[in-house]
């Protein structure tokens, strides 16, 4: 299925400085749907081509990065969990500390 | 020509430096003066609505006192009193408000220029540093005359010039959980303007125990964020981040950079909120962020969670209290200074380093030698020392060999000389990444290689005065 893939905040510097990738992801061969879980291993299998630490801690992002499907935080849809859909949007956002 | 009038360069350096002492002596006096002519003028307004209320007689001085506006504010606010959706109700509710903006940075400067000009009745501004020339770029508030000067008096001084009728509070601190509460708890509304991540969960905090909604507003590079923390219900900083991120993710505009004009952006769009929630207009930015992105002109608006019912901070079984908040060490919780100060690392021992002046005398001395600067390539465009070879640091690993060939022709040179073989010197900005480098060069057989302490700012400091720093 198709999706959008956008990378903010700094973290478009861990995929090749691009910061929106389109890209078609299928779910595992024994799994119906694709969940955020797996794309997050996709991800990092496909996108990440440095310092994989700055994107992941353990099976999850680490703390600081914002997760957005279809511009709504991730936490209101069950993180990890959350069964993804074509043409769906997916934004992954370091948040910002200086000024 | 009268030879009178001839004056050599030095005269005139030396009228203008007495001239800008002379001058920044009067604005400090001026300065002085209109915060006691402000204090003066809220004191003598009280006094004029009780005589109103005794005679129930409309007074011609500045009075809000039943939403009315004096004839002055009514001149000077018309553009807002004309707009149906804020109106005389907004413009008095601002001019009854007070905000406090922690930082006159980047953010905090068009922030404070808003505020003052928009009437907010009193705005605290609270930063610990002087002006220096390379915040000029983004920092608006402030001029060429106050450089080396508290922020605070000049973001001060500005803010009266453009309104003397709002009272400005200097607050010349840092912003420590040792005067948080006392600070903050003055203020109806708090501005985020500061960049570091402890200072951000300190001030997130602290609007948790006083029940002070926050402006919360970033930018680094060419991004900006924004969101309203603590507001009608809405969720806290903590609530979104309850874990700090790792200290390698925490970028520093003096590290990376920024547009001047991003962060002028996120700090206008924080005195909008500011405003929106003092004139108690609009649907200020709670439960949602805004996402700028001015290289690709991209502005989202994204949902984010709620308040957190497990929240350290604002959550149900919450245990922050005003005390608990004072004890609390941010630092130690973020791993991370509150001050910006760069960080300086100490990895190599002491004969694996050696200083920019032990440097600059083997060099005039004719010592065979490598220097290789680490700084990322768009950094060495910058400025960079002579016949040094950039290799940054990200691309040491697939670039050993260019330092082993360039080794190899000094060497060859030398041999015919003396028979010594090249040294290996590693330069980068402050001193932090060339010892990464060396450590590492070490592992890979390079054993001879050193780092130059402090780098090229200690090299401007301490050889070369006329070498640029940035």
């Amino acid at each position: 299925m198709q999706l959008t893939l956008e990378f903010g905040g700094g973290l478009e510097l861990l995929c090749n400085s691009v910061k929106i990738h389109t890209v078609d992801v299928e779910p595992k061969a024994e799994e119906k749907k694709l969940t955020m879980k797996h794309l997050l291993s996709w991800v990092h299998t496909n996108l990440i081509k440095e310092r994989p630490e700055m994107f992941l801690k353990g099976d999850t992002v680490r703390p600081g990065v914002l997760v957005l499907i279809n511009d709504c935080d991730w936490e209101l849809s069950g993180q990890l969990d959350t069964v993804l859909e074509d043409k769906d949007v997916v934004v992954f956002i370091s948040t910002l500390h200086g000024g | 020509m009268d030879s009178n009038g001839v004056s050599s360069a030095s005269d005139i350096r030396r009228e203008i430096a007495s001239l800008e002492a002379a001058k920044a002596q009067i604005e400090d006096r001026i300065s002085t003066l209109q915060a006691q002519l402000s204090n003066c003028s809220s004191n003598g307004r009280a006094k004029e609505e009780i005589e109103e209320n005794r005679f129930s007689a409309p007074s011609p001085t500045e009075t809000i006192s039943d939403g009315q506006l004096s004839a002055d504010m009514i001149y000077r606010y018309s553009r807002h009193l004309l707009l149906p959706s804020f109106g005389v109700e907004a413009q008095a509710n601002l001019l009854k408000a007070s905000v406090l903006v922690i930082g006159a940075g980047g953010l905090g400067s068009p922030a404070l220029l808003y505020l003052a000009a928009c009437g907010v009745g009193r705005v605290g501004i609270v930063d610990h540093d002087v002006v220096e020339l390379n915040n000029l770029h983004r920092q608006i508030i402030h001029t060429e005359a106050y450089i080396g000067r508290s922020k605070v008096e000049s973001a001060a001084a500005a803010c009266r010039a453009i309104n003397s009728t709002v009272q400005i509070v200097e607050h010349k601190e840092a912003f420590r959980t040792s005067n948080a509460v006392e600070i903050m708890s003055k203020y109806d509304i708090v501005v985020d303007a500061t960049d570091n991540v402890p200072s951000r969960y300190m001030i997130s905090d602290c609007c948790v125990v006083l029940g002070k909604p926050l402006i919360s507003g970033a930018a680094l590079g060419l991004e900006g964020q924004l969101t309203v923390y603590n507001y009608n219900g809405g969720p806290c900083y903590r609530c979104l981040f309850p874990t700090p991120p790792p200290t390698t993710a925490c970028q520093r505009c003096a590290d990376s950079g920024v547009l001047g004009v991003v962060p002028g952006i996120i700090g206008c769009l924080q005195a909008l909120e500011a405003i929106k929630v003092a004139g108690a207009i609009g649907e200020p930015l709670s439960g949602r962020m805004l996402l700028f992105d001015a290289l690709s002109a991209r502005i989202r608006i994204v949902k984010i969670r709620g308040r957190s019912l497990q929240c350290e901070a604002c959550g149900e079984n919450t245990t922050l209290t005003p005390q608990k908040f004072r004890d609390f060490d941010y630092e130690k919780f973020t791993q991370s200074p509150l001050s910006t100060s760069p960080l300086k690392l100490n990895l190599l021992p002491t004969n694996a380093r050696i200083t920019s002046k032990e440097y600059n005398e083997r060099n005039i001395k004719g010592e065979a030698h490598v220097l290789v600067d680490v700084r990322p390539s768009h950094h060495y465009k910058i400025i960079s020392l002579p016949k040094s070879l950039n290799i940054p640091l990200a691309s040491l690993e697939a670039r050993l060999w260019e330092i082993s060939a360039a080794l190899g022709r000094d060497e060859g040179d030398k041999t015919e000389n003396d028979g010594s073989s090249a040294s290996l010197y590693v330069i980068c900005r402050r001193g932090n990444d060339s010892q990464r480098a060396v450590e590492y060069l070490h592992k890979m057989g390079f054993t001879s290689a050193k780092d130059i302490v402090g780098g090229l700012e200690s090299w401007a400091n301490d050889v070369d005065p006329k070498f640029p720093t940035y």
